[in-house]
């Protein structure tokens, strides 16, 4: 019989592990960044493949709009009665439609949009994308000479740019009209004084801050999820983990750039 | 059914690899081989799971960069050529995946389709409609144009997956284990294919597989890959005509009782 040679190699030292993460963790930003500078070089390059954005649209915004519209509705009727008790206590419950839409316009629609974007969208285009990379089908395009970065990541990126802005005002209007369903029930608000109230106090910067925000939110879901999938490892577990790193980052990167464009708009009020 | 002698011209070699070598981290998977494929010549590269041969082939087509030596590709060194002039380059190689790799969302007609609408600029939708056709009636499978690749068998897969590169009129075909998996009939299917495809579109093919009944059968020379390095390369009968322990094994596996 034969013996089994041992073939373990000596720990590596809390040192060296900490240094290889370090040096991980920057190899993975620039990774990342040469993606995304890969993805402005090739979007303006011949073909378009519009059909494929299009169909990439209605993938990523109209099969997300019964979960956005729920989301949208719940948030604005459940963001108004709990916003009710604290201003009831100051008698400012006519101030609720103000600060309804301020909320909902300024931070939540694209918020609440980004993150269910992030699980529903960002980790489909992982998944993907991943599940394409471990079967060869990316493999399999390239050899045939078809630019797949073209094709599958530039079309879901662009699609995600367009799709989130517009789920975003469609989820601040629900929001609103949840907002507006629970103070007409309790406050007896008109409709027309509700809308007036709740659009007196915002700006034009409120509403380009809200939508600019959308669109770098749409972009960076895209560009992660199409970044995890394309650059899965080979496995089925590769798939896993390219659906759960979209998901994880994007949202994390959601967040930081919250506090980035909430900074820059606050410069140009 | 018999393999017929094909015209192969040793004066022509599409491809040419000089001192190639390849690892992947402390694991030298080719250590420096040599290895000529002819115009019109089918040459079947075996060797153990793990030796290197899915390497050696996309070393050949760009998807690996070398780690040292040279491969010229219908006279273009594929390893020094920009990737413009690589993707021009992979449109006159077709790379017959060992899983299919069938493009999932996507009817028969249009996996068979895609390649051909982003690579020939202009071409009419007749002229899509006429190639589909008859690529998917040289394979034998017009029957399955509409159908999604998760409703074909694996048989059906392989000619699929072939036929969607035949649709660009290569001139060198790679076949990464065309029978793995498959049952003897559909096997044997598979090779007449392979055969086929050398006499009618008129490739040069490399087909890496480890099953020496597709070996006899579709290859006009046979390359033995052992230890990173091709140790034996000849006719099958040539190859095989050895005591090596090495070698040995495969024929025995294949065709003692």
């Amino acid at each position: 019989m034969n013996t089994i040679k041992s073939t373990t190699r000596p720990m590596p030292s809390r040192l060296s592990r900490a240094k290889d993460s370090v040096s991980d963790f920057f190899l993975m930003l620039y990774r990342v960044y040469a993606f995304v500078l890969r993805f402005f070089k090739e979007v303006l390059m011949p073909p378009y493949d519009l059909k494929e954005i299009v169909r990439q649209c209605y993938e990523t915004g109209v099969r997300s709009f019964t979960l956005i519209t729920l989301t949208g509705f719940i948030v604005g009727v459940i963001f108004t009665k709990q916003s009710r008790p604290s201003l009831t206590g100051f008698g400012a419950t006519s101030w609720l439609p103000s600060l309804v839409s301020i909320a909902i316009m300024k931070a939540l629609a694209p918020l609440v949009t980004a993150l269910i974007a992030a699980g529903k969208v960002g980790s489909s285009i992982g998944a993907e994308l991943g599940s394409m990379r471990v079967t060869e089908q990316i493999d399999a395009m390239e050899v045939s000479g078809t630019k797949p970065f073209k094709f599958l990541v530039c079309t879901r990126v662009i699609a995600t740019t367009i799709t989130i802005p517009l789920l975003s005002t469609y989820v601040a209007f629900i929001a609103l009209l949840g907002g507006y369903l629970n103070v007409s029930a309790n406050e007896g608000t008109t409709y027309t004084t509700f809308m007036e109230q709740a659009f007196d106090p915002l700006t034009f910067v409120d509403f380009w801050a809200s939508l600019s925000k959308a669109i770098v939110f749409g972009f960076t879901i895209g560009i992660v999820g199409c970044y995890q999938g394309f650059n899965a490892d080979k496995g089925t577990e590769g798939v896993g983990k390219a659906a759960n790193g979209a998901v994880v980052t994007a949202m994390f990167l959601v967040f930081i750039e919250e506090v980035l464009i909430v900074q820059i708009a606050g410069w140009f009020r | 059914m018999q393999k017929q002698k094909a015209k192969i011209d040793t004066s022509n070699e599409v491809v040419k690899i000089r001192g190639l070598e390849k690892s992947f981290g402390d694991y030298d998977v080719l250590r420096g081989i040599d290895l000529d494929l002819y115009q019109g010549e089918n040459l079947v590269v075996l060797g153990r799971s793990g030796t290197g041969k899915s390497v050696l082939i996309k070393l050949i087509s760009g998807l690996l960069r070398p780690d040292a030596g040279s491969i010229e590709v219908l006279g273009n060194d594929v390893a020094a050529i920009s990737q413009r002039e690589l993707e021009a380059l992979r449109i006159r190689i077709g790379f017959s995946f060992q899983n299919s790799a069938l493009y999932d969302s996507m009817t028969v007609r249009k996996n068979l389709e895609f390649p051909l609408v982003r690579n020939r600029k202009g071409i009419t939708k007749a002229e899509i409609d006429k190639n589909v056709e008859s690529v998917l009636d040289a394979v034998g499978l017009s029957q399955t144009i509409n159908q999604m690749p998760s409703e074909l068998s694996g048989g059906q897969r392989k000619r699929i997956g072939i036929a969607r590169t035949l649709i660009l009129n290569p001139e060198i075909m790679m076949y990464d284990e065309p029978t793995a998996g498959l049952d003897p009939i559909t096997c044997i299917e598979i090779n007449d294919l392979i055969n086929e495809v050398q006499k009618n579109y008129n490739t040069s093919s490399i087909i890496i597989t480890h099953d020496l009944t597709c070996a006899k059968q579709t290859g006009d020379r046979v390359a033995m890959l052992l230890d990173g390095q091709f140790q034996r390369v000849g006719t099958f009968e040539e190859v095989f005509k050895t005591d090596d322990v090495r070698v040995k094994p495969f024929y025995d596996y294949n065709f003692t009782e």
